[in-house]
């Protein structure tokens, strides 16, 4: 049948008088949307195979084109939408699961956009962090049940204290952000080049994903988190010792319960040394880990880990916030991890099916306020931190993340967008333009790392620097005396059972 | 230099700081640079201490007299471990290099995404033995199976090679996810993108999974089976007729590889 059901989303203007046939768009784009007519000295644009990265407009010299999202030509439905229509046209078309990339952009309610943070006012001053020490240091690992001091006297008779408790390993970060899991294979090298080199820089850390560890990357292994997942890439006794911690990837925000399939076109010579498998062959991770089936098994992992890294690094497992994240947490920091990752549903991917990532797991904010809770509860709170993702967007979002009781976040798609990511979700083709989530060299290229370390420099820094300036204004100096303090936030437009799980008063509420 | 350890009521961690300091400290190192001969390790009365070698790097050898724990050999990369005993599960789990000779049985995923090295296992395996082995750069990981295997052997199998060989221990019969006389449960097989797996029994006995085809074996075949049946019956001293024949060694065996190294290329819409 030869019908053309599938309409395209966007549309491309270009104006002519402004058009110098310079051929820049025909060049930038990967999906071959512009063709130039050298007969005519016209370029013509083909709307259909736009996926709207807007990287034409962005380098267009003379502003000739916009690239508008195309008012759909279906009758209006509010049940049948213009995506769903699509989606079933490619479906009928092509018999496979749609493929998505980025995070959930369903309208599901943001719960940062309801919580409103906290300022002094007369009764507490607010500090200036311009003029007075302000710390957003933080330390990542399992705490102790109590600290022993030695108390002593040396011989001029002044009292030395001395810390006897053996403190388990820590991951020190100099702000409470770091760049989340994204190996190599589904970001460049120049990319992942960026985020290790900015890490580095600023006394963070980013995490390899499972794409295994790349050498050039072993200048920044102090503050690289290495991820070992169920295909097991690139993980060996080198992989393990080198990073600063270890990561067991349970589940992705975005895909919570299925495993990866990194396609044999992405697998090139330099990705399958680094994921250590044959060039072109297709990178499967599974969805579970087969030794894995219960807290049980986890724990052997968590200590096989340890033991193969001498009990010197903190161990940690990330996890899909799903309905019953609060007990597994629980089991999981009974398992022995030092860290739990928890990735909300609206958290990034480079592939994910789109049934997946639209309708599968809970939002971050209240999967993280309910672990924090039952945590408190059980008296383990401090055996763990817990790092929360799934689209923390701004250092407002990190600033309540903390006073919801997270320890730090990480930050993928903001990392991704610092480095030119217009967020057209197609990561899956291989195709970016703006030279992130392919492995194409005449794409790659695109991304200076040094440029692309820089942008990241100053997104963290920029984002230190509000923290600060929220923290100053709340009237507290340290990010740890903000930790789990929910007295701080209060929620807007919500019901009563949202507020008991966020465990915050509503707005209006005063002490 | 052979030192022993006795494990008799030893805490797993306590046990392995003992190896790791053996083996892994500054004298291992400066014993291994000056004369080449490496310190070996026997651990007797091992009961069920887990981890026993994870990590370890260096050309050593450990002889277990017991039963070791699960995940026995995780993470190794170089030495060599004779079990005289059973293993448990997570043998070699994600191994890079090195043997491990269990002069027995062992449990569920035996050599779970192993890169390379060899495994020995005298007696029968469990459930998803060699699931997830790859194969890179000169690696080839190996398993040998010297009785029967249970469900979903070599699923997601990207590389390497499992031989099952089939010899009628006394427990072959008696394992019950084998059912009547296959050797290898259900399942074999499935989303293999690579490697080799070869067994040796009738062809239609065996239940795969979709992704993988039987083959007869070919000249390449007979010679990685003759090696390694080789290897098998000097390391465990068997002399059973079946497999101890000379050339006619390989005979009775069948292969499976899968029909594509991208099983699940076309599962999407782009």
């Amino acid at each position: 049948m030869a019908l053309k059901l599938a309409q395209s989303e966007f549309e491309i203007e270009r104006d002519s008088q402004k058009c110098i046939s310079c051929q820049v768009c025909v060049r930038q784009c990967s999906n071959d949307v512009h063709e130039y007519d050298s007969d005519e000295d016209i370029i013509y644009s083909d709307n259909d195979k736009c996926v709207g990265c807007h990287r034409c407009e962005n380098l267009c010299p003379t502003g000739a084109i916009k690239i508008k999202e195309k008012e759909a030509e279906f009758k209006k439905n509010y049940n049948w939408t213009s995506s769903h229509l699509r989606n079933i046209y490619k479906q009928a078309d092509s018999g496979g699961i749609i493929l998505t990339g980025m995070g959930c952009d369903k309208p599901y309610p943001v719960y940062w956009d309801h919580i409103l943070f906290n300022a002094a006012q007369v009764t507490n001053p607010s500090i200036d962090p311009l003029r007075e020490p302000m710390e957003i240091k933080t330390f990542i690992g399992r705490k102790p049940d109590k600290l022993n001091m030695e108390i002593s006297k040396d011989k001029n008779g002044n009292t030395k204290i001395k810390l006897k408790t053996k403190i388990p390993p820590q991951l020190e970060l100099s702000t409470p952000i770091m760049f989340s899991a994204m190996s190599y294979g589904s970001i460049s090298f120049n990319a992942c080049m960026s985020l290790a080199a900015a890490a580095s820089k600023f006394g963070t850390f980013y995490n390899t994903g499972e794409g295994g560890l790349h050498e050039d990357l072993y200048g920044f292994v102090n503050n690289t988190i290495v991820q070992v997942a169920s295909g097991r890439f690139g993980v060996d006794k080198n992989y393990l010792n080198k990073a600063a911690a270890v990561e067991i990837k349970i589940g992705q925000g975005a895909k919570p319960g299925i495993g990866g399939h990194l396609p044999g076109e992405k697998v090139t010579r330099d990705v399958s040394r680094t994921r250590m498998i044959p060039k072109g062959t297709d990178a499967l991770s599974p969805a579970p880990h087969h030794d894995i089936y219960s807290i049980e098994d986890l724990s052997q992992l968590i200590y096989a880990l340890k033991e193969a890294t001498d009990y010197k690094k903190p161990v940690g497992v990330k996890i899909s916030a799903v309905h019953n994240v609060a007990p597994i947490a629980s089991g999981i920091v009974r398992a022995g991890a030092d860290f739990i990752t928890i990735d909300g549903f609206r958290g990034g991917t480079g592939a994910a099916p789109l049934v997946i990532r639209d309708n599968v797991g809970i939002p971050i904010e209240l999967a993280l306020a309910s672990v924090d809770r039952r945590l408190r509860e059980e008296g383990i709170r401090h055996k763990v931190s817990i790092i929360v993702a799934g689209s923390i967007r701004s250092s407002s979002d990190v600033i309540k993340a903390i006073a919801l009781g997270a320890d730090a976040a990480y930050i993928g798609t903001a990392a991704l967008v610092a480095m030119g990511c217009h967020l057209c979700q197609k990561c899956y083709t291989g195709k970016c333009n703006w030279g992130i989530a392919t492995q194409d060299p005449y794409l790659t290229k695109r991304l200076n790392p040094e440029i692309g370390t820089r942008r990241l420099l100053n997104l963290l820094h920029s984002w230190s620097l509000e923290k600060k300036e929220m923290l100053g204004g709340a009237g507290i100096n340290a990010i740890e005396s903000l930790k789990g303090s929910r007295e701080h936030l209060r929620g807007i437009d919500l019901s009563e059972k949202e507020l008991a799980i966020l465990g915050i008063k509503h707005a209006g509420e005063a002490w | 230099m052979n030192y022993i350890i006795n494990a008799e009521k030893l805490n797993y961690r306590k046990l392995n700081l003992k190896i790791r300091n053996l083996l892994a400290g500054p004298n291992n190192n400066a014993v291994c640079g000056s004369n080449g001969t490496n310190p070996s390790i026997t651990i007797r009365n091992v009961l069920g201490q887990r981890y026993i070698g994870d990590g370890l790097e260096h050309k050593n050898s450990i002889k277990i007299y017991g039963t070791p724990g699960n995940n026995l050999g995780a993470f190794m990369d170089g030495p060599v471990i004779e079990v005289y005993g059973s293993g448990q599960d997570g043998v070699g789990n994600t191994m890079n290099s090195g043997r491990i000779i269990i002069h027995g049985d062992a449990g569920d995923i035996l050599g779970y995404s192993m890169r390379g090295g060899e495994i020995y296992i005298k007696g029968d395996i469990g459930y998803r033995g060699g699931i997830n082995m790859k194969s890179y750069s000169g690696k080839v990981p190996v398993i040998v199976v010297g009785g029967s295997a249970g469900d979903f052997l070599g699923e997601y199998m990207a590389g390497g090679i499992i031989i099952v060989l089939g010899l009628k221990g006394k427990k072959v019969l008696d394992i019950p996810f084998v059912g009547g006389k296959r050797l290898v449960g259900n399942y074999v097989g499935t989303g293999m993108h690579g490697g080799k797996i070869y067994i040796r029994e009738e062809p239609g006995q065996c239940k795969t999974g979709k992704e993988v085809r039987k083959m007869k074996i070919d000249g390449e075949d007979r010679k990685i089976l003759y090696k390694y049946i080789n290897n098998y019956s000097n390391l465990f001293d068997v002399k059973d007729e079946k497999i101890s024949n000379g050339k006619n060694s390989a005979d009775n065996f069948f292969k499976l590889i899968p029909y594509t190294h991208r099983p699940y290329g076309k599962l999407y819409a782009y």
